[in-house]
C-alpha cells in the first residue's frame, strides 16, 4: 500500500518514484552484484528487494513499497527479467498503478514513459502521431514524426507502463500484439520499422471486476504474464488501510474527527469482506456473493459518506445508521438478485449477532 | 561408522519417508552395492506379506495395516507410494531375490501403546518431537524445512555417474549424527529409543544370518542411533515387559489423496502427485509436468498453447534463479501456471492442484492378500447380530424398539453407504408403524469385492461408513444428494459424520440460488429433525441447519414465485405445501429446545410470506390461493380477509383461467370441500363467479375445475350440491350461512344433551358444564 514519500523533490505535489526514492535505488545499484538483465539499472533480485523492502549490507533501510505476498512481486519481476509482458489484474484499490510505477522505476529508471488508457485512447498513442504542420510542409519523414510512450520505449530499451488496459478500445489494443510478440513496430508511411532494443518491455494494469470494459483478445492475453494483486489478506490491514484513507479524506472536506468511529469502521469492513469471500468470518457460515466489487476503495466511500451524514445530520459519531444506507447501495447493485443475497446476509448473519442489533435494525430501515 | 568408513558395516541408507529423491538413491545405491539383505524400517509382521508386493496386481499406493484382533477399530499403518524410498527397496529385493526383513517394532506393540503413531518421522509429527529437518533447514538458511530437504537432496538429481550414490547418505547421516548430538536426548522420546534398541537386535539378527553386506533403510534420525554402539543385553532390557495385543496385518489400498492428508490415516504429504512425478519423469522434470498440466487445462477447455507452456518453463526456471534455488520446485512451477496458463485465476489452478499434484491414485491390491480388518469386523458383526450372508432372496422385518434389530437395521444401512448393497429397505405391505422396517437381504459374490475396495475408508464398518459419508458429502453435487445422506446418517446411527456432513449441507444451501432446491431439501431434513432423537441423536445441529434452510426460503421465496409457467407453479405450490407443514414442524421443534421464543418468530416470519404471496399482483393464481388456504387453515386470516382475497381474485377482470388455478390452489388438496360447506359466503363467491364465466371459456377451465371438486369426498360434494340447490347463487345475507339459523336454536342443541351425557357416563358432576360449553362451541362455529 502507498506510503509517503520520504524527501520531497522541489515542490512538486506528487513526485516520482524514481525521485522520490532515489536515495534507495542508488544504495541498492551499488551493493547490488547480481547479474542485470540488458539495460537494468538493477538486478532482479535487487528489484524485488526494492518493492518488498529489507535491509542492504551497508545497513541502508529499503521501505516496503508494497505489503503484500512476497510471491506477486517475485513472479512480477521475474516475468520481466523473462521478456513478457507482464499485466497486473486486481479491484480497485489493489495498489495495481503503484506496483507498476515501482517496478519502471527499479527497472529502468523511469516511470514517466505511460499511455493512460481511456475509452477515447487512440492508436497514436500506443503507436505514432504526426507533426501537421512538418508533415504538410516537407512531407512524411523521421522529424515530422511524433512517436508515442511505447515506441520511445522500444527505441531506448525502456520499460513502458500501461495503464487500465481494459479500457483502450478493443482496436487499439490489438495494435499491441505485433510490439509484443514481434517486438517492432512498422511505420508504413516512411517505409521503415523500429525496432525494439533489449530491455523494453511493457507494464500494463487492468481492473478485473470492472463492467462495461474491452476484455483482452486471447490473442493479446497470450502475450501478458498475469499477475493478480489480492485484496488485503486480514481484516486489521484493511481496516487500517480504510482508517488511514477515511482521515485523510476527511481533513480535506473539514468533517470532524470521529473518535468512536473505527468500530463502525471495522463493521463495515467485516460486512465487505464477508460477502466478498463468501464466508463469515469465522469461517462458519458461506455466503452468496453480490455481484459488486465491494472493494477497499469503496468501504473507504462508504465511511466518508457515513462520516459526512454524521457530521452534518446527526450528532458528529458515527453509527449504524449513518453507513447503513451506504452499505447498501455498495452491495446491492443489481436489484433482483443482490437484494436476495442481502437480505439472505442480514437475517443468517447479521441477525445472529448479538452486538449487531443496532446495525441490524438500521440496515431493516434502509431496506424499507 | 558412515557407510564407507566401514565396508563390514551394515550399508545404513537414512531417508526422508516418501521423498522421491530418497527413493531414487537408495535404489542408485541398492544397485551399486548389491547387499546380501535388505531391512527396512516397518513391522516385523508383515514379513510373511512381503511376497505379495511381487504380484503384479500390486500396485501402489498400498498400506500396510495392522490391527488389533479384537478391535478392528484400533490399526495403524504404514503408507507405501511408488516414489516411497521404503517400497523401492522392497521392490529391489523382490527383483534380486534377495532376502528382506522388516525391523521395526512389532505392531503387537505399537498397537498396545497408547498413541500409536508408526510413521512419526521426519515427514509427521513435528510437535512430538524436535523436527530435524527444521533445525537443518534453518541452519541452511531456509524457512520452509520441505524446501530445503527437496533443494539438497530431493532435487539433486544424476550427479556423477559412477561418483559416489552414497555421498548423499553419508551427509545425511553426519547431519543427523551432529543433530542428535547437539540437542541431547532433547528431541528423543522414549519410544524412538525402544524402536532403535529393537532395530539393532533385528540387524544383529540378520548380519547373524546373511553376513554383513546387508543394507538398511530407515529413517534419516534413526541412522546414527543404529550405528551407536549398544549391548545386547541393554537393548534386551529396553524391550522387556512391553504391553502386547494380538496383531493382524494385511496389504490395503491406499489413495493419493489420503497420504496427503495430515491427520487420521494421511501421511502428511501435500503433494504426492509432484513427488510421482518426480519419481517417473526420466529427465527434464519441470518440462514434463507443466506439459501436464496443459494437458489437463487443456481437456477441462482452457485455451493452452505450447507457447504457453514454453513460457512458463521459462518463467519457472528464472523465478526458481531469483530465489536461489537449484532447481525449480512445486512453488515455482505453480506460480509459473498461474501467471502463463490460468491467467492469474485460482480457479483452474485449483483443479491442477487436486487432479496433478494431489493427484487421483487408487492403489490395488491383489486377490490372495488376507482379509481386511473391515471384512473381518463385518463377520463380527454378522455372527453377534445373527445375520447370515445367505445367497438366496429373503426378507427380513426388524422392530426397531429391539436393541438387535435396531443394531441390524444401522448395519445394513451402513453397508448401504460403503455401497455394499446387502440389503434393499422394501416398502413395507399393509401400515406398518416408523419402528418397523422391512430389508430385503442377499449376498451377491460380487459384494466381497466391493467390500475389499471399501477397505480404503476405514477398519470397521462403522469407521468407514463414517468415513465414506464425510466424503461423500464433500463430493456431493446437489443439496438434495447431501440432505439424502444427511437422513442416511441417522437412519444408520452414524453420528461421527453428521457434523461434517451437516457443514456441507450449509454450505450448499446458502450457495444454492434456487429456492426450489431448498424446498425439496427442507421437508426431509425437518424429518431428520424431528425423528433424529427417536433413534438418540442430537438433533440441535441439525435444527440449526434446518432453520438456516427455512430463514434462506423466506427470504427468496417470493421472488422465486413470480413468472412461473403453470407446470412449474403447480410445482411450486407443492414445495409451498411441504415447506408450510416443515415450518410447522421446526416451529414445534425449536419452541420444544429453545428458549428464545424463535420458533414463534420463525412462524411470523413464514406467515408474513404467506401474505405476501396472497396478496402480491402477477403471481400465478394457483400459488395466491394456496397461500390465501394456508392462511385460513392456520387461523392467520378470518374470513372476511379471505373473502375478500377470493373476491379479488374471482373479480371480472381477472381471465377466467387464472381464476379457476386460484380456486384450484384454494380448494385443493385435503379437506378443501369443507372450507366451502363451512362458509357460504364463499361458496356464494364460487358459485357467483362460475355462473359469470363467459360460455366460451367455460370449456377451458371445466377440467380444471372438475379436477379440483372431483377431489372431494362424495359427502362434501353432495352437501355442496344441495347448498348450492337450495341456497340462491347470490351471497347469503350477513351472518346467515345456507343450512343453518341466524341465531342459536336452543331447543334443538338442548336435544343432544342427553346422549352426551351418555356418552360421558361417568363424569356425572361436569355434565352441565360440559353441555354448557358444547353449546357455546356449537354457537360460536355456524
Amino acid at each position: 500500500m502507498p506510503g509517503q514519500p520520504e524527501n520531497r523533490v522541489q515542490q512538486v505535489l506528487r513526485p516520482h518514484a524514481e525521485d522520490a526514492f532515489a536515495g534507495e535505488l542508488a544504495a541498492l545499484a551499488a551493493a547490488d552484484d547480481r547479474p542485470r538483465p540488458a539495460r537494468w539499472r538493477l538486478s532482479p533480485w535487487a528489484v524485488a528487494t526494492y518493492l518488498l523492502g529489507g535491509t542492504l549490507p551497508d545497513g541502508t533501510v529499503i521501505t516496503p513499497k508494497y505489503v503484500g505476498p512476497r510471491r506477486v512481486v517475485e513472479v512480477a519481476v521475474t516475468t520481466l527479467a523473462t521478456d513478457r509482458a507482464l499485466l497486473l489484474l486486481g479491484v480497485p484499490g489493489t495498489a495495481k498503478t503503484w506496483v507498476s510505477e515501482h517496478l519502471a522505476a527499479a527497472v529502468s529508471g523511469d516511470s514517466t514513459l505511460l499511455v493512460q488508457g481511456t475509452a477515447g485512447t487512440a492508436e497514436e498513442a500506443v503507436r505514432y502521431g504526426w507533426d501537421y504542420a512538418r508533415l504538410l510542409a516537407h512531407g512524411p519523414s523521421r522529424e515530422a514524426l511524433v512517436p508515442s510512450p511505447v515506441m520511445r520505449a522500444m527505441e531506448q530499451g525502456m520499460t513502458v507502463r500501461v495503464e487500465e488496459l481494459t479500457r483502450i478500445p478493443a482496436d487499439v489494443q490489438d495494435s499491441l500484439i505485433t510490439i509484443l510478440s514481434e517486438k517492432t513496430l512498422p511505420v508504413p508511411e516512411l517505409g521503415e520499422e523500429v525496432q525494439a532494443v533489449r530491455g523494453f518491455n511493457l507494464v500494463a494494469t487492468a481492473n478485473d471486476r470492472d463492467r462495461g470494459v474491452n476484455d483482452l483478445s486471447s490473442a493479446l492475453r497470450r502475450r501478458f504474464n498475469t499477475v493478480v494483486l489480492p485484496l488485503p489478506a486480514t481484516a486489521d490491514d484493511e481496516v487500517d488501510i480504510v482508517a488511514r484513507r477515511v482521515d485523510q479524506l476527511g481533513r480535506s472536506l473539514d468533517l470532524p474527527a470521529a473518535p468512536d468511529g473505527i468500530d463502525e469502521i471495522r463493521r463495515v469492513v467485516t460486512v465487505f469482506r464477508e460477502l466478498r469471500a463468501g464466508v463469515t468470518a469465522d469461517g462458519r457460515t458461506k455466503l452468496k456473493s453480490p455481484s459488486g466489487t465491494l472493494s477497499t476503495a469503496e468501504a473507504i466511500s462508504v465511511v466518508t459518506g457515513g462520516l459526512a451524514l454524521a457530521a452534518h445530520f446527526g450528532d458528529g459519531v458515527l453509527r449504524a445508521g449513518d453507513v447503513a444506507a451506504g452499505v447498501l447501495g455498495a452491495v446491492v447493485r443489481d436489484p433482483a438478485a443482490d437484494r436476495v443475497v442481502w437480505q439472505e446476509y442480514l437475517e443468517t448473519v447479521v441477525r445472529e449477532r448479538e452486538d449487531w442489533q443496532d446495525f441490524y435494525r438500521a440496515c431493516r430501515e434502509a431496506a424499507a | 561408522m558412515t557407510p564407507t568408513a566401514a565396508p563390514d558395516a551394515p550399508l545404513l541408507l537414512g531417508v526422508r519417508h516418501h521423498g522421491p529423491g530418497s527413493a531414487r538413491a537408495v535404489r542408485a545405491a541398492l544397485d551399486r552395492a548389491r547387499p546380501a539383505a535388505v531391512l527396512v524400517e516397518g513391522p516385523p509382521e508383515a514379513d510373511a506379506l512381503v511376497h505379495l508386493a511381487a504380484d503384479e496386481d500390486m500396485r501402489p499406493p498400498v498400506a500396510l495395516l495392522a490391527h488389533a484382533v479384537d478391535d478392528p477399530g484400533r490399526a495403524v499403518f504404514w503408507p507405501f507410494a511408488a516414489f516411497s524410498p521404503e517400497w523401492t527397496a522392497l521392490r529391489w529385493a523382490l527383483a534380486h531375490d534377495v532376502p528382506f526383513r522388516f525391523i521395526d517394532l512389532p505392531a503387537a506393540h505399537t498397537l498396545a501403546s497408547p498413541a500409536p503413531e508408526p510413521d512419526a518421522d521426519a515427514a509427521a509429527a513435528p510437535a512430538v518431537r524436535l523436527d530435524p529437518l527444521a533445525a537443518l533447514a534453518a541452519a541452511g538458511g531456509y524457512d520452509d524445512p520441505e524446501t530445503w530437504w527437496e533443494d539438497a537432496v530431493e532435487h539433486r538429481r544424476g550427479g556423477p555417474p559412477d561418483g559416489d550414490v552414497l555421498a548423499p547418505f553419508r551427509a545425511v547421516a553426519d547431519a543427523m549424527r551432529e543433530l542428535r548430538d547437539a540437542f541431547g536426548g532433547e528431541g528423543e522420546d522414549a519410544r524412538d529409543a525402544v524402536r532403535e534398541a529393537h532395530m539393532r537386535l533385528r540387524i544383529r539378527d540378520a548380519r547373524r544370518a546373511y553376513g554383513d553386506g546387508i543394507a538398511v533403510v530407515c529413517g534419516a534420525w534413526h541412522v546414527p542411533a543404529l550405528t551407536a554402539v549398544r549391548t545386547v543385553t541393554a537393548d534386551r532390557q529396553l524391550l522387556k515387559g512391553l504391553p502386547k495385543v494380538k496383531a493382524e496385518l494385511s496389504w490395503v489400498p491406499w489413495t493419493h489423496r489420503r497420504l496427503s492428508r495430515h491427520s487420521g490415516y494421511g501421511a502428511g504429504i501435500a503433494s504426492p502427485g509432484w513427488y510421482g512425478h518426480l519419481f517417473e519423469a526420466a529427465d527434464r522434470p519441470v518440462e514434463r509436468w507443466l506439459t501436464k498440466v496443459a494437458r489437463l487445462l487443456r481437456d477441462e477447455g482452457h485455451p493452452v498453447s505450447s507457447a504457453h507452456v514454453i513460457e512458463a518453463v521459462r518463467l519457472a526456471e528464472t523465478l526458481a534463479a531469483l530465489r536461489g534455488r537449484p532447481l525449480a520446485g512445486l512453488a515455482e512451477t505453480t506460480d509459473a501456471a498461474r501467471a502463463v496458463l490460468c491467467d492469474g485465476s485460482d480457479v483452474p489452478l485449483a483443479l491442477v492442484h487436486d487432479r496433478l499434484v494431489v493427484g487421483d491414485e487408487l492403489g490395488e491390491v491383489p486377490e490372495g492378500a488376507p482379509a481386511s480388518p473391515l471384512r473381518r469386523d463385518l463377520d463380527r458383526l454378522q455372527r453377534s447380530l445373527r445375520l447370515k450372508p445367505e445367497a438366496g432372496r429373503r426378507d427380513r422385518e426388524f422392530d426397531l424398539r429391539k436393541d438387535t434389530d435396531a443394531a441390524r437395521s444401522r448395519l445394513l444401512h451402513r453397508l448401504r453407504i460403503l455401497g455394499v448393497g446387502w440389503g434393499e429397505p422394501v416398502v413395507p405391505r399393509g401400515g406398518l408403524g416408523t419402528f418397523r422396517e422391512t430389508w430385503r437381504l442377499c449376498w451377491e459374490p460380487e459384494l466381497s469385492v466391493r467390500l475389499a475396495e471399501a477397505a480404503v475408508w476405514g477398519t470397521t464398518v462403522e469407521g468407514a461408513a463414517t468415513a465414506r459419508a464425510e466424503a461423500g458429502a464433500v463430493a456431493g453435487a446437489a443439496l438434495s444428494d447431501v440432505t439424502a445422506l444427511a437422513e442416511q446418517c441417522l437412519l444408520a446411527g452414524l453420528s461421527a459424520a453428521l457434523p461434517t456432513v451437516l457443514r456441507v449441507l450449509a454450505d450448499r444451501a446458502a450457495l444454492d440460488t434456487d429456492v426450489a432446491h431448498l424446498c425439496q431439501a427442507l421437508p426431509a431434513l425437518v424429518r431428520s429433525v424431528r425423528y433424529g432423537d427417536v433413534r438418540g441423536t442430537d438433533a440441535t445441529a441439525l435444527a440449526g441447519v434446518a432453520g438456516g434452510l427455512a430463514e434462506r426460503i423466506v427470504v427468496g421465496l417470493p421472488a422465486a414465485c413470480t413468472g412461473l409457467a403453470p407446470d412449474a407453479a403447480a410445482t411450486m405450490r407443492g414445495h409451498l405445501d411441504g415447506v408450510h407443514g416443515s415450518v410447522g414442524l421446526l416451529a414445534e421443534v425449536m419452541e420444544a429446545t429453545d428458549t428464545a421464543g424463535s420458533g414463534a418468530a420463525l412462524r411470523r416470519r413464514w406467515s408474513g410470506v404467506l401474505r405476501t404471496l396472497a396478496s402480491r399482483d402477477g403471481l400465478p393464481g394457483a400459488i395466491r390461493g394456496r397461500a390465501v388456504r394456508l392462511l385460513l387453515d392456520d387461523g392467520e386470516l378470518d374470513d372476511e380477509r379471505v373473502a375478500r382475497f377470493m373476491g379479488l381474485a374471482l373479480s371480472p377482470g381477472t381471465p377466467p383461467a387464472e381464476g379457476a388455478a386460484w380456486i384450484d390452489g384454494f380448494l385443493g388438496g385435503g379437506a378443501g370441500g369443507t372450507v366451502l360447506v363451512h362458509d357460504a359466503r364463499l361458496l356464494g363467491l364460487v358459485d357467483a363467479w362460475l355462473t359469470s364465466v363467459p360460455a366460451g371459456a367455460f370449456t377451458d377451465v371445466l377440467p380444471l375445475l372438475r379436477r379440483t371438486f372431483a377431489a372431494f369426498e362424495a359427502g362434501v360434494r353432495r352437501t355442496l350440491g344441495e347448498q348450492v340447490r337450495c341456497g340462491s347463487g347470490a351471497p347469503a345475507p350477513e351472518g346467515d350461512a345456507a343450512g343453518f339459523g341466524a341465531v342459536l336454536d336452543e331447543e334443538r342443541a338442548d336435544a343432544v344433551l342427553p346422549t352426551l351425557r351418555l356418552l360421558l357416563g361417568p363424569v356425572a358432576t361436569a355434565t352441565p358444564a360440559t353441555a354448557a360449553s358444547a353449546t357455546t362451541n356449537r354457537g360460536t362455529q355456524p
